[in-house]
């Protein structure tokens, strides 16, 4: 039962706030030798796993370390390229740390746009006139809620497909918005929110969602 | 604490009289900081009140009048529409909390609007729902007339541009 991010999205579709609140990744840390019997492919900028997946290493998590060493990217801590290095049977064994990806915020931010123009494009899809937009997304591992506020503001939550109450978690993050946010004197309307308060009582809203579970919020 | 209130909306106009020669002044002074205001209420309100969106001007202004105005500032306004066309309304309110300890305007300030600042909120949470409007005050009590009374003016919509948020 989880609920693992917050996005808040202004009404030019920029993103302003994300929160992240998975339980910590799961990282495996291995000892290979050559030959590496995982298959690795450059994507973006990263290596990932193609093919060859086992004990934990799953097929789309990405190299992490190199013998303790963060990877930067596609390239080792000393600036070799990462498949050029496990493609040298001399710097065998090798320790190598495998896991998912995190988004970095710039992803977040063109992500949080394209959801902002998807949006907009479901409600212009619809046989109905005057349609909500999108409110959910469903996919197997997870379901994302959407709300947009009649001032344009949309608060979305990834959240486990089987949390309930998600709807109420919406409404109620849109009150600690204008509580702690808007209520703020310094803080200008459509930029990015850093307000402590607001995190600190967003996070009690989710702990709260979380915990009463796949029944949702006592009424 | 709405006496608190009520006494430091006066102690700000007070000052305001005291930093600016001109009642106009004050009064644009006073709308602009009612609108710095509404731009923000307005989440507030929708948030708190669950309202659901208004599809004429009459219910949006019926929502002013009898929710909004009822949750901030405890009394009720009445509506009526004054133009054929639909888009002007005025809003009567009986009773001001705003001007509770004020008596009258001194003579040297006859014309300031001492209550522009809600003008200024209306003004500004209609302008975050994309309505956009002039609002004025149309009778005043504290100048004589009978009631307080505020005037919305609908005007086109902001925005009409092909794609239209629902």
């Amino acid at each position: 039962m989880a609920i693992f991010s917050v996005y808040v999205v202004n009404k030019a579709g920029g993103l302003i706030y994300q929160l992240d609140h998975y339980a910590p990744r799961a990282d495996t840390e291995k000892t290979f030798s050559y030959p590496l019997d995982l298959v690795l492919r450059p994507h973006d900028e990263r290596v990932v796993v193609a093919f060859g997946q086992r004990d934990g290493i799953r097929v789309g998590h990405a190299v992490l370390a190199i013998n303790g060493a963060e990877v930067n990217g596609r390239f080792t801590a000393d600036g070799k390229d990462v498949l050029e290095f496990l493609g040298n049977p001399a710097n065998y064994p090798v320790s190598i740390r495998f896991g998912r990806h995190r988004l970095s915020s710039n992803e977040k931010l063109m992500l949080a746009s394209m959801f902002h123009s998807l949006f907009a494009i479901g409600s212009q899809l619809s046989p109905e006139v005057g349609s909500s937009g999108i409110e959910m997304l469903e996919t197997d591992t997870f379901k994302l809620h959407c709300f947009q506020t009649l001032t344009g503001i949309k608060f979305v939550v990834l959240a486990d497909p089987r949390q309930a109450g998600i709807d109420s978690l919406l409404r109620k993050i849109y009150e600690i918005y204008s509580d702690f946010a808007l209520k703020n004197p310094f803080y200008s309307l459509e930029m990015p929110i850093r307000c402590e308060l607001f995190d600190q009582n967003l996070k009690l809203a989710l702990e709260v969602a979380e915990k009463a579970g796949p029944f949702g919020p006592g009424s | 604490s709405r006496e608190l209130f009520v006494l430091t909306y006066g102690a700000l106009v007070a000052q305001l009289c005291k930093d600016y020669e001109k009642d106009e002044d004050v009064n644009i002074c006073l709308d602009r900081m009612g609108y710095g205001i509404g731009i923000r209420l307005i989440d507030d309100f929708l948030a708190r009140s669950a309202v659901k969106k208004c599809r004429s001007y009459s219910e949006t202004t019926d929502m002013i009048a009898q929710v909004a105005f009822k949750m901030y500032l405890g009394v009720t306004a009445s509506v009526s529409c004054t133009s054929a066309a639909g888009n002007e309304f005025s809003l009567i309110l009986d009773k001001n909390p705003l001007v509770d300890f004020v008596e009258e305007l001194p003579a040297e300030r006859a014309s300031l609007c001492y209550c522009n600042v809600l003008c200024g909120v209306i003004r500004g949470a209609l302008e975050m729902v994309r309505l956009a409007a002039e609002v004025t005050f149309l009778q005043d009590r504290l100048k004589g007339d009978a009631v307080t009374e505020i005037g919305i003016t609908f005007l086109r919509k902001a925005e009409d541009r092909k794609h239209k948020r629902n």
